[in-house]
Formats: C-alpha cells, sequence, structure tokens
C-alpha cells in the first residue's frame, strides 16, 4: 500500500499552490465571491494555458491526458487557495460527463473546446424539490419534428450564467421505474425560452434558478442514449461528489494552517493563544479532521479513478469530509474570534464553502443512508 | 418545588404577549432576521426604523425597560421572574427594544452607582431617551479585557480619551458609549481601569464601520482623539471599573434571546411538515435533538431568573447558561441548513428562500454567538476555575 503521491502529482500540487497563491490572491476571490459573474476571465485562460481545463482529457481531445486522481490532487490545491469560477461545472460536472457519455462526434466537437478554456459548461440538474433521486426530475423532453422540446424549471444550477452549454436532465418517459425515463440532453444557453436567475447564497457561490420554456433542441444533443439519461446521472455523481471531497480536504487544510498560524502570533493574557490548553484541543481536532477527510478522499478518488466499484469508499469519503470541513472551518472561526466575524477576513470564505460542499449531491446524512445501504442494512 | 407560574406572573405574560401581538408592526417577526443568540442581526442595528423606535418608546412609555429596577429611578419595581418572562415573550416575537443601557448600563448604575449617578441616567435610560454602546473590546484585549490600552488622563474637571476600541456593537446608532479606559497605567492590570460613560458627539471621536460576515452592519472600530470626559461621568469609583464590568457582564450573559429559539424550531417544523420530510428519521432525530436542548435551556433560563429573586447573583450559572445557549444558537443554525438542504443556503433576498433566508443568515450569525461576550472558551475557563476551583489557564 501506498498513500503518497507520485513525483509528477506533487509537482502538480506544488506548481497549482504557488500559481493560485500569486494569481488568485483573496483579495480577488472575495471581489469574485461579490461579482454577478463570478470568475476571472484572464485567470481562466491563464489555467487553460497551464493545461487544468484538460486535465483529465485524452491528448486526442487537446486534453493532458491525466487520470481522475491527478485532477482531485489538482482540485485540493484549488479547494486550499479559493478559486472562484466555473472550473468544477465545466471540467467536472460537463467534461467528465461528456468524456465518458458523449458519442464520438461530441467529444471531438466539445472537449478540445474545453481543454482550451473556450467552452464553459454547468449541470441542470435539481430541481425545486432540491433532490437527488430520478423521482424528482419533473422537467420534460417532448420529441416534436426530429427535435426535442424541453419545458421546466431547474434550481441550484451552479455557474449556468455564463455556461456556454447546460448538461439538462429531462424527463422523456413516464416509465415504471422513474429511472428509466430520462435523457440527458446538452442545450445551448442561449436557445430561445432558456432564463437564467442568478441565485443569492451562503457560498457566494453563483447557483442559478434555470426555466426551460418551449426550449428546442435538436436530438443530435442527447448525451448517452435516450432514456439512458439517469445512469450517466449516477456516473457522474460518484465522480463529482469525490472531486468535491478533494477540493472540501484542501480548504479544510487551509482553515487549519491559517488557525493554527494565528494561534501561535496571537497573545493574550501576556502569551500566544495557541499555548492555551482549549485552542490546543481545537488544533488537534482539526488535524484529525482534515487528515482523516484526506485519507478516505485519496482512496475513494483512487478507486474511481482505476475503475474499481467505488459506491461505498465515495459515501464514506463524502460522509465525513463533508461534515470534517465544517467542523474544522467552525473551529478556525473559534480561534480567530471577532476578527474572523469581519467580511475582511478569510476564514468565512472557507466556512461558508464547507456547508455549501456539505449540501452539494447530498450531505452527510444522505451519504450516511448509503453507507448504512452499502452494509446491507 | 413548582415550575407554573404564580397568578400574577400568568397575567403578566398574557398581559405582554397581547401587547407583542398588537403593538409589534406587523409581520415584524417574519420579516426581522434576528439570529437567536447572535449578536450580528439584532434589529436595532440594522439602523434604526421609526416603527422600531415607535415600539421601543412603547415600551417605555409601560415601564417595560427598566422592570425591575425601583419606581424612584423610574423603574417598575416588578421581580425577576417577570422581567424574563417579558424577555422570553419579546425575543419569541424577534421583538426589538432593549440593549446596552437597560441591560447593562442601568443595572450596573443601580448597583455601583452614586445617588447623583442615579438620578442622572437612570430615568432617562427607562424612557429610551438614550442609547449606549458597549465600549469594551479593544484589537488586543478580546478575551483578555484587562489588557485594555484605551488611556483616560485627569485634566482639572476632565478625563482626556486616548485609543481604540473595536467590535463595537451598535456604536453608529447609539448616543454613548459604556466604557472601560485606563486611568492608571502603573497599578496591576485589573485595579488600574474606570467605567466611564462617554458623549458619542464629543470632538475627537471617529467611527468606522466593519462589515461582518452576514452582510450587516453591526460594529465598528471607533478611535478615541483626546475627547474629553467630564470626570462626574466616571460610575462608581475611579479604577475599580474592572470588577463593575466583570459584575455587568454576567447581566450581560443572562440576556439570552430564549423565545427566538422556540420560534424558529417551530419554524423549521413546519417547514419540514410542508416539505413531506416529516416520516424522514434523520430529520426527526434532529429535530428532536434541538427541542430537548431548547428545553435545557430554558431551565437554566427561569432558574436564574429564580436566583436574582432570591438575591443571589448568578455567575457560574451565567456562564454555563451563556455557553449553552451561544452552542444552542450554532446546532440550530447548523441543523437547519442541514434539514434544509440546499433551500437552506437561499439568502434573503431570494424568492425561494424559506423563512425570509434566516436559516442562511443564521448560519454564519451563529458565530458570533460562539465568539462574542466572552467565547466559548472564556466561559469554560470561568466554569472551571471559579466554578470548580481548578488554576486559572
Amino acid at each position: 500500500m501506498d498513500f503518497g503521491l507520485s513525483e509528477e502529482q506533487e509537482l502538480l500540487k506544488n506548481s497549482a499552490r504557488d500559481f493560485l497563491q500569486k494569481e488568485c490572491p483573496k483579495q480577488l476571490v472575495r471581489q469574485l465571491d461579490e461579482s454577478k459573474d463570478g470568475y476571472s476571465p484572464e485567470l481562466w485562460r491563464k489555467m487553460a494555458e497551464l493545461g487544468w481545463m484538460g486535465l483529465p482529457f485524452p491528448e486526442k481531445y487537446g486534453g493532458g491526458g491525466g487520470s481522475f486522481m491527478d485532477l482531485a490532487i489538482l482540485l485540493e490545491a484549488m479547494g486550499y487557495n479559493i478559486v472562484p469560477g466555473p472550473f468544477y461545472s465545466t471540467v467536472v460536472l460537463g467534461g467528465l460527463a461528456i468524456l465518458s457519455a458523449g458519442s464520438e462526434e461530441q467529444k471531438k466537437e466539445l472537449l478540445p473546446k474545453v481543454s482550451s478554456g473556450n467552452l464553459r459548461l454547468a449541470l441542470a440538474l435539481t430541481e425545486p424539490s432540491a433532490r437527488y433521486e430520478a423521482a424528482y426530475i419533473e422537467t420534460a423532453a417532448k420529441a416534436h419534428n426530429g427535435n426535442y422540446v424541453i419545458n421546466g424549471a431547474k434550481l441550484f444550477v451552479l455557474d449556468a450564467h455564463i455556461a456556454d452549454f447546460l448538461l439538462c436532465v429531462a424527463r422523456t418517459r413516464a416509465a415504471d421505474k422513474p429511472e428509466n425515463g430520462i435523457t440527458v440532453f446538452l442545450v445551448d444557453s442561449k436557445s430561445p425560452g432558456v432564463k437564467c436567475t442568478l441565485l443569492k447564497t451562503l457560498a457566494r457561490d453563483k447557483q442559478c434558478e434555470v426555466i426551460f420554456d418551449n426550449v428546442v433542441v435538436p436530438k443530435e444533443n442527447i448525451l448517452g442514449g435516450l432514456n439512458r439519461g439517469w445512469q450517466v446521472i449516477q456516473d457522474l455523481l460518484q465522480k463529482a461528489t469525490v472531486a468535491k471531497c478533494a477540493e472540501m480536504v484542501g480548504g479544510a487544510q487551509a482553515a487549519l494552517d491559517m488557525a493554527v498560524a494565528y494561534a501561535k502570533e496571537r497573545v493574550q493574557f501576556n502569551r500566544p493563544i495557541g499555548s492555551f490548553q482549549a485552542i490546543q484541543h481545537y488544533c488537534a481536532n482539526m488535524v484529525s479532521d482534515v487528515d482523516g477527510s484526506r485519507f478516505v478522499t485519496y482512496k475513494a478518488a483512487w478507486r474511481v479513478s482505476e475503475g474499481l466499484p467505488a459506491t461505498f469508499d465515495v459515501a464514506v469519503a463524502k460522509a465525513w469530509t463533508g461534515a470534517a470541513y465544517c467542523r474544522v472551518t467552525l473551529l478556525g472561526h473559534q480561534i480567530f474570534g471577532a476578527v474572523g466575524f469581519t467580511m475582511d477576513h478569510d476564514m468565512h470564505l472557507y466556512y461558508r464553502r464547507a456547508k455549501a460542499g456539505d449540501i452539494l449531491f447530498g450531505d452527510s446524512a444522505f451519504q450516511r443512508a448509503i453507507v448504512a445501504r452499502e452494509l446491507g442494512l | 418545588m413548582d415550575f407554573r407560574f404564580s397568578k400574577q406572573e400568568q397575567a403578566f405574560y398574557e398581559e405582554v404577549d397581547e401587547f407583542l401581538t398588537k403593538e409589534l408592526p406587523e409581520r415584524w417577526s417574519e420579516e426581522c432576521l434576528y439570529w437567536p443568540g447572535g449578536y450580528g442581526t439584532i434589529p436595532d442595528f440594522e439602523g434604526l426604523s421609526p416603527e422600531a423606535e415607535q415600539f421601543r418608546h412603547k415600551l417605555a412609555d409601560r415601564g417595560w425597560l427598566a422592570l425591575t429596577w425601583p419606581k424612584e429611578y423610574g423603574g417598575g419595581g416588578r421581580s425577576h421572574m417577570e422581567q424574563a418572562i417579558f424577555q422570553e415573550r419579546l425575543s419569541y416575537y424577534r421583538a426589538p427594544g432593549p440593549g446596552v443601557a437597560t441591560l447593562i448600563a442601568g443595572p450596573t448604575i443601580l448597583q455601583f452607582g452614586s445617588e447623583e449617578t442615579k438620578r442622572e441616567w437612570l430615568p432617562r435610560i427607562a424612557k429610551a431617551e438614550v442609547r449606549f454602546w458597549l465600549a469594551y473590546s479593544e484589537p488586543n484585549a478580546g478575551s483578555d479585557l484587562a489588557a485594555i490600552q484605551t488611556s483616560a488622563v485627569e485634566d482639572g474637571e476632565y478625563l482626556i480619551v486616548n485609543g481604540q476600541k473595536s467590535w463595537s456593537s451598535g456604536a453608529h446608532v447609539s448616543d454613548y458609549a459604556w466604557m472601560l479606559v485606563r486611568t492608571n497605567p502603573s497599578a496591576p492590570a485589573h485595579k488600574g481601569i474606570s467605567l466611564v460613560i462617554l458623549d458619542n458627539r464629543s470632538p475627537g471621536i471617529s467611527i468606522r464601520p466593519l462589515i461582518n460576515i452576514c452582510g450587516f452592519h453591526s460594529f465598528n472600530e471607533v478611535f478615541f482623539d483626546n475627547v474629553r470626559v467630564p470626570k462626574r461621568n466616571i460610575v462608581g469609583q475611579r479604577d475599580r471599573g474592572w470588577y463593575y464590568a466583570m459584575a455587568a457582564l454576567d447581566y450581560e450573559r443572562l440576556v439570552v434571546p430564549i423565545g427566538n429559539f422556540k420560534r424558529t424550531l417551530e419554524e423549521l417544523v413546519q417547514w419540514v411538515k410542508k416539505e413531506g420530510l416529516s416520516q424522514d428519521i434523520l430529520v426527526k432525530d434532529r429535530l428532536a435533538e434541538l427541542a430537548i436542548e431548547i428545553q435545557i435551556a430554558y431551565m437554566f433560563f427561569w432558574q436564574t431568573a429564580c436566583m436574582l429573586d432570591k438575591g443571589l447573583l448568578p455567575n457560574i450559572e451565567a456562564s454555563v447558561f451563556k455557553l449553552v445557549a451561544a452552542e444552542l444558537s450554532r446546532k440550530l443554525a447548523h441543523t437547519a441548513v442541514t434539514v434544509m438542504g440546499h433551500h437552506g443556503e437561499l439568502h434573503p433576498d431570494v424568492q425561494w428562500a424559506p423563512f425570509r433566508g434566516r436559516a442562511c443568515i443564521g448560519y454564519l450569525d451563529c458565530i458570533s454567538a460562539l465568539v462574542g461576550a466572552g467565547s466559548s472558551e472564556i466561559q469554560r475557563n470561568i466554569i472551571a476555575a471559579r466554578g470548580l476551583g481548578l488554576p486559572w489557564a
């Protein structure tokens, strides 16, 4: 067994951290969080030039030919620094879905554009019910003159406001089992009838309401086969969930590093607060949460990367990492005290994202239920 | 043992409840973003709406801002239990009203102030004519409050104040600072501090807003540059301020909006039912856990009122209660966002947000509950040292 990163992976991690520290300072993070678009085209271009957008895609699609594990390591570095923008939506939610479910034509058409940073994607999955089960997909697509016409409302759609294409998950037939009647469509976001409204959220991430009002989509834009969409989504969510865990591990590590540095320099009662047992115990709890999260996340990412069955490990990783990230940032806030309660401080950037990450694709309780099911309960 | 209200208390409970349903601006309780236990969303700090101000004066007209004070100083001469009942109802409706002036300055003046100070300030406070802000914390004196450096040097009939206060909640909407200053730099830290009342309009004060993580302007940084304060504004004896402040902090720690916890849970339960989640085992489990902990907090709350009526000053009890309430504030917020999932992430500005996005704001504001008015660690230190006799850390 080997828990270590390869030399290339170490290099990727360190260079990503150095790059982001320079190119994505917290001042920019704050500014983007508060802006409407929530991303910097300049930073986006530079990331594309480094090959980040194409990292997990084969070279024949303009990618870097990296593994899913490599992508997880990059995401960990991105989570450490915080990088606002549609990387996760485009590369993970959109790109990986196209890579595994797309036709050769779709891959040839779209992945090189993703890799070069010229195409942004968003996954329009959840609806006002906010559930991740097939039965709750009510947005409908009906065949009409060789095309499909989509009607319905999607909610909590990350980065839809700046996406060129939306992966819209729609019901194409009423089946005996809800998961057998769902199809994924690649919808040009400029199509008539697509209406996107930004939602103001806890993490100030850019989630949107997207209304599909008689939106016409050519049948060539089906991704992964008619009525086979739920399998596409299941496969995607497994990867997306681990990818989010990797990002959260990075964020939790950053929160820990910030808190420990502060505990060493902040003086109260004539000594650094880090000399107090209460603070020491907090730091110790944070270390165990961060390290535990990293181990289970790496294991799940490795299984996904190797193509091994990963349902159990992914659920364990998400159940633990989501809750741990919340705990770690909460303790971080506790150590920073009042100064951490100000907008100008960095801790809340992590604290907000911890909860958003915990909720995305099923929170800890949701994941624990999967764990229980996998245990045969 | 008897856990019922007396007849008089029950009647007062109903009187306050009826008053609140009638006099509070329409939909106030639903629209107000005040998170139980938080200090970042206290309604009074979010600017002074004319209707909130009007409501405060109605409370004052009834003598309800000074319920337990003697009548000669403008008080209502009521028991602490009645005061607690008032607090419980008021917070249940998330109503504005009491503040630093009535909850901290008033009781401290009553206990330690000279007759002159009492006559000068108490009636004005009781009538809601003056607002105070708490000028304690400084950049290098947070948990270690005795480390304050803001100095007050004697000059004839005046003190000349220089220094800086921080995390100054409500300084921008107040008339006077209720302030700790160092009057004797050569004495040991605790023995050189005085408590003064300083007029916000004095030349040499500048107030700079700090925006808290909820996005609200609740607190400030305040700078003092040769600010003159009449010496008669020293409360009690000079250089004894630390001890007065410590006694007063125990009052502050008792000011827990207990009713707001209850109401917020009720709203959450309603939402869960509406969303068809009431059969979800995990959701039920979490809500039950909260309901139990809120019951426990209520017991602490009523118990401290009973102590005060017996002439005992809650001290350890105040710390335990503050700790329990702060942890509950966090738990309520985290559970609310967790149970509500994506809906819990929605900001008040979003039309999809259930109960006005209070969960989203609460998730942020509960941080202030855990670090304000003596952090949870400080409360634990007090409990360990004063309560359990362990050596101070």
